[in-house]
């Protein structure tokens, strides 16, 4: 399995280092639904600039990333594009290695089940077989590294390749077991931009599964070790935001960072919900749709914990996949880290409805984009309402394409222990409905 | 090489402040108001009007203060015939004084620059550098007299100076304690352009010797409008400058200036120490200064306000380096009228009633292709020793009339035809009232025919230039003539003459297409042809436009040209703009290219103008700098002046202040759509509520087998049932 997977990379590096050499590279850097005020290159680098000139890069409104990219930058300044490609490189790695680790896992579980017969005979044919999940590791790495939104996000020196990895990172030692490690990525994540503190749960969840632990709010072990978790996620915070403290000698990189994130002070155009909706708000209600809009985010938490606490795994991806579409400033990274999760649900397909419909969607805005853009910005032929109303379609097809492997993986569940063929009370061929 | 650099920047703005005090305007009014207002007794009484028209229908409007002063001073006016005698008596002891003090000065500028060199200690430096300036301007003045008894034109008399007669006169007799102690004198001057326009600059100044630092209330006013001075004593008011320019001062074509402004408002204040909130200060100020001048102030805010390092140094007394205390804010959209020339000159002692101020009437004015006015208050030395200071109020005017549709097309102007209006009479409030016509490319008349013809002259430093005066002593019956109205006729004989090209001017442009990104350019031309010169840039740059400074280019001569200083401020989104201020050397025979990239915000919905497709405004850029004159120029005009006293250019010959700004930006951003606030908000929460609501379904709901619901008929039998007491269907 190593050598595809190294061909993969290496054709992933060749496709980056030959677009990094051509003038796209410039065009694409600048395009609104590559980079976010919170994220752009080119930002980086101003915040370097005022670094030079005894500026603090928090005094102005341009830069907005923590001080910890500040300072890896600042040593790898002229390496850019290779960490950059290192980091992309680093997420497929360690998605390939992570699901690896989970398809053994649900493997074990599906021989288990079977040997204690709880699976429906009618149900045989949900059966996961080893031999079409063999190649799963490597569809993911394929779908991370040769997504055409990694790729752009890559040649765009956008820094949620960055995120992308530490996420990566926090799955892959999650699916290893390792509480410390996946604490300390996760405290790393949430550190570069809050909304992965989410993924807290489902990674609890998961740790208290490989442990055996119930969760059961009257077990003693059940709170000794979510609290262990927590302490360890929340103390490596902690040490982190220290850290930058000490770094920059200031705590002005709080409000600029995560108040930038929360307050959506910047209303540039991206594929998100937030520009156009706070660009046309009534003032006085605008702190009300923040917090309606910031609370969407961490809403589904607690609930989709609930549903799907037997499935940590699908949760993360629920989560991250949630993240993406209703963070404040979305880009086509934070897109491309839930699409390579797609593979590892491929036996959901024959329950997904509408697939063909959100794929074509996706393609077709991800073609208008651009488009509507120009006709927008340059030709002064369209307005505004051209590229709201793609970004409106684009969000849309998210959420369906989310709700939609969702269903298709509560459908799934539900066949597992009620059978596939259900029949109603007078033996025709029953529907089922969500009721 | 930092402290270095620090260093040079230091002294740089040293000398900056300090020739900005001495050399900045028309060289005949001395920045202290010591010379006019020491001997105020005897100069008012010189220039009492013995023989002009008064009119006591007009007189009655003035105030009682007023009718005060008159009296006193056709009280005195016997001694009206002592003036011209004294004068000539002491040219001949002027002669060696000022050969003496130019020997001593030069010692003095010598152990300067040691001194400058070795300790550096600041504020003995600018004071003594003061000191210097001043003696320089005493000088020159001096030597301006002397100068036309070598020429040979009989038929014109070179005006003495007026303060040179005093100063003769402080010699002769001990000072006595001024009779008032304020002052005020006017001044228009009247500049022919080559491209047929004229430019006609406004001067009127009111000095009073009273203390606004001090704790003592000042609540007597005479000459000096009370609405200001109370703003300014509430406020802590060290130094006021307020100009609204409506048009564009074109450098190239129109030379300098003598007090360049930037288009709409420009407000420039230095607090005093003592104030303590300087930003709530500073927005209750523009709040009433709005009030006074009737003009858009109030929407100065934190989003235009900027505190600028080295650009805008204090022009009057005090060597105040703390930059906290000066608040500068532009105002590029505002669009002046008559309704900001009322209120200001209400604030001139004579109001429009008489002296120069009958000429603005806002009707000629404002049919002009550039007109600015302006305010400056600030303390000057009441003595040259300076133990007091004064306030001093200038407030200027400066029009220019088009050739083609104030003039009809007609090289030839006169009075009349620029205001509709003639001089009949000085602001009897004046100690000074004069209108200078410039005169210098017209040695002997070849250019243009000036009637009625003046004997006085007067030469003047101005803007590094040496410059000749015709003068028209309003206060001189004399010059009214016959028809008692001076009414001065400029006609043009030549229709082409060259004008010596600025050494420094400026142009800017926004740089790029479409509505996402762009790029600032600004050129700095040097005309200069051996000489590099440092100049100061200032630009001021809206939020909605995100600068990258790590954009900046600077590039000379195809060279890149490091600035040797950079204050970058960044901005704030809603709260404080760019403010980016360099120090740059330019290259002789130049042009200096500085560009750096920005973004285009789009901005909600409520913080566009009502035109918002017209565009945004951002602030003229504002170049200071010490530009070597073109007196300097010529390093072979040894002609005239002894051998010793040549060798090193003196200081105000050397180089001279001067402020430039560029043209104002207009830049479109993108604009959402207004018409559809409601349309966003049901869409958007729309898409939300799809995400919530299949999320909703899939987490509250569960699968079950479908069994289909009975239809409508069996529904109803159902019931009828029921009531029968049936098992139903």
């Amino acid at each position: 399995m190593a050598a595809p997977l190294t061909l993969l990379l290496i054709v992933a590096v060749t496709i980056r280092a030959a677009l990094f050499r051509t003038s796209l590279a410039n065009l694409i850097s600048e395009r609104v639904e590559v980079v976010s005020p919170l994220n752009a290159w080119k930002r980086v680098v101003e915040g370097l600039a005022l670094l030079d000139l005894d500026i603090s890069p928090y005094s102005g409104d341009v830069f907005h990333e923590t001080p910890m990219v500040i300072y890896l930058f600042h040593f790898l300044m002229d390496y850019a594009e290779i960490t950059f490609m290192l980091a992309d490189c680093l997420t497929a790695v360690a998605l390939y290695l992570a699901v690896k680790d989970y398809n053994k896992q649900v493997f074990r579980k599906q021989k288990f089940a079977l040997e204690a017969d709880r699976i429906p005979m009618d149900c045989l044919e949900l059966i996961r077989s080893p031999t079409e999940m063999y190649y799963i590791p490597l569809k993911v790495a394929m779908f991370y590294l040769l997504n055409p939104f990694t790729i752009v996000s890559c040649v765009a020196k956008c820094t949620c390749g960055l995120n992308n990895a530490v996420i990566a990172l926090f799955i892959l030692s999650t699916m290893r077991g390792s509480a410390l490690l996946s604490a300390i990525f996760l405290a790393l994540a949430t550190y570069q931009s809050i909304y992965p503190l989410t993924l807290c749960v489902p990674a609890l969840l998961y740790l208290l599964q490989r442990l055996y632990i119930p969760v059961n709010v009257r077990r003693s072990s059940f709170w000794f070790y979510t609290l262990q978790y927590l302490f360890m996620f929340l103390g490596s915070l902690l040490v982190l935001i220290c850290l930058s403290f000490f770094l920059l000698g200031s705590w002005d990189f709080l409000p600029a960072v995560y108040g930038f994130i929360l307050s959506v002070p910047d209303l540039t155009p991206n594929i998100g919900l937030f520009w156009y909706f706070f660009a046309e708000m009534f003032d006085h209600f605008r702190l009300f749709f923040l917090c309606v809009f910031q609370i969407n985010v961490f809403f589904y938490t607690l609930p989709l914990s609930i549903k799907l606490k037997e499935h940590p795994v699908f949760l993360i991806f629920m989560q991250i996949a949630l993240i993406a579409i209703f963070k404040s400033y979305p880009t086509v990274g934070d897109l491309s880290l839930y699409m390579a999760f797609l593979p590892v649900w491929n036996h959901l397909y024959r329950f997904l409805r509408n697939i063909f419909l959100v794929s074509c969607v996706l393609l077709a805005c991800s073609a208008l984009f651009p488009v509507l853009w120009h006709l927008w910005i340059y030709a002064g032929s369209a307005n505004s309402n051209f590229y709201y109303a793609i970004t409106l379609l684009f969000s849309v097809a998210q959420i369906l394409l989310v709700s939609d492997y969702f269903y298709a993986f509560l459908r799934r569940e539900h066949h597992l222990t009620n059978g596939l063929y259900l029949k109603k009370k007078d033996g025709s061929e029953a529907t089922l409905v969500l009721k | 090489m930092a402290a270095r650099r620090c260093l040079g920047l230091w002294f740089f703005l040293i000398t900056l402040c300090v020739v900005s005090t001495g050399a900045d305007v028309l060289h005949t009014t001395p920045v202290s108001g010591a010379e006019s207002s020491a001997a105020g007794a005897e100069t008012v009484v010189a220039r009492g009007l013995p023989g002009a028209p008064r009119d006591p229908g007009e007189r009655t409007a003035a105030e009682p203060t007023r009718e005060e002063a008159q009296t006193v001073r056709t009280g005195e006016e016997e001694q009206t015939p002592a003036q011209p005698t004294r004068e000539e008596e002491e040219e001949g002891q002027e002669q060696t004084r000022e050969e003496e003090e130019e020997l001593t000065r030069e010692e003095e500028e010598l152990t300067r620059e040691e001194e400058e060199e070795l300790t550096r200690e600041e504020e003995e430096l600018t004071r003594e550098e003061e000191e210097l300036t001043r003696e320089e301007e005493e000088l020159t003045r001096e030597e301006e007299e002397q100068t036309p008894a070598q020429q040979e034109e009989q038929t014109r008399r070179w005006e003495a100076t007026e303060w040179a007669e005093e100063q003769v006169h402080d010699a002769a007799d001990p000072p006595s304690p001024p009779a008032s102690k304020d002052d005020f004198r006017e001044e228009l001057v009247i500049r022919p352009l080559h491209s047929g326009d004229i430019y006609a600059s406004f001067q009127f100044r009111t000095v009073w010797d009273a203390d606004f630092m001090g704790d003592r209330k000042v609540s007597h006013y005479r000459l000096f409008p009370k609405s200001l001075g109370q703003v300014i004593t509430k406020f802590s008011v060290r130094e006021l400058h307020i100009s609204f320019t409506q048009g564009y001062w074109r450098t190239v074509q129109w030379g300098q200036p003598f007090l360049p402004s930037p288009p709409g408002a420009e407000l420039w204040v230095w607090f005093q120490d003592t104030v303590t909130d300087v930003d709530g200060t500073w927005k209750e100020l523009t709040n009433v200064l709005s009030g006074i001048f009737c003009a858009s102030l109030n929407f100065i805010d934190s989003t235009n306000t900027v505190q600028p390092s080295a650009s805008f140094k204090p022009l009057g007394i005090g060597n105040v380096t703390d930059h906290s205390f000066l608040r500068y804010a532009t105002l590029p959209r505002e669009i002046v009228c008559t309704e900001n020339l009322t209120p200001w000159k209400k604030l001139l002692p004579c109001g429009s009633k008489a002296g120069l101020s009958v000429l603005l009437k806002s009707e000629k004015l404002f049919h002009s292709t550039f007109h600015s006015q302006a305010v400056h208050v600030r303390p000057v030395c009441q003595d040259p020793q300076c133990r007091t200071t004064s306030m001093e109020l200038r407030q200027t005017l400066n029009v220019v009339f088009d050739l083609h549709t104030s003039g009809q097309g007609k090289r030839e102007w006169s009075l009349f035809k620029m205001f509709s209006r003639t001089l009949t009479e000085a602001c009897p409030l004046a100690s000074s009232s004069k209108v200078y016509v410039d005169v210098t490319d017209n040695p002997q008349g070849e250019q243009f025919e000036l009637t009625p013809a003046t004997p006085l002259l007067t030469q003047a430093v101005v803007l590094g230039d040496r410059r000749t005066y015709s003068v028209y002593d309003l206060t001189q019956q004399a010059s009214f003539g016959s028809s008692r109205s001076l009414n001065m006729l400029l006609r043009w004989k030549a229709t082409d003459g060259e004008m010596l090209r600025p050494l420094l001017h400026s142009e800017r442009y926004v740089a790029g297409y479409g509505l996402q990104a762009g790029e600032i350019h600004t050129l700095i031309y040097n005309h200069h042809p051996y000489r590099a010169f440092p100049v100061l840039l200032l630009s001021t740059v809206p939020w909605y436009l995100r600068l990258y400074i790590h954009t900046l280019t600077v590039s000379s001569k195809g060279k890149d040209n490091r600035p040797s200083y950079i204050h970058y401020q960044p901005s704030k989104d809603r709260e404080r703009p760019h403010l980016l201020e360099m120090l740059l050397q330019l290259p002789p025979n130049s042009v200096t290219e500085v560009t750096v990239e920005f973004d285009r915000a789009l901005l909600k919905w409520t913080e566009y103008t009502p035109d918002p497709n017209h565009g945004f405004y951002v602030g003229s850029s504002v170049i200071s700098a010490l530009v070597p004159s073109v007196v300097a120029m010529d390093t072979n005009s040894t002609l005239d002046r002894p051998l010793f006293s040549s060798f090193f250019p003196c200081k105000e010959e050397a180089s001279y202040f001067m402020r430039v700004y560029t043209e104002p930006l207009l830049v479109n951003l993108p604009t959402p759509d207004f018409s559809m606030p409601y349309n966003v908000i049901c869409l958007t929460c729309t898409v939300v509520a799809v995400g919530y609501g299949s999320l909703y379904n899939l987490l509250t709901r569960t699968f079950q087998v479908d069994e289909p619901s009975p239809g409508l008929a069996k529904r109803i039998a159902n019931v009828i049932r029921r009531f029968r007491g049936v098992p139903p269907l």
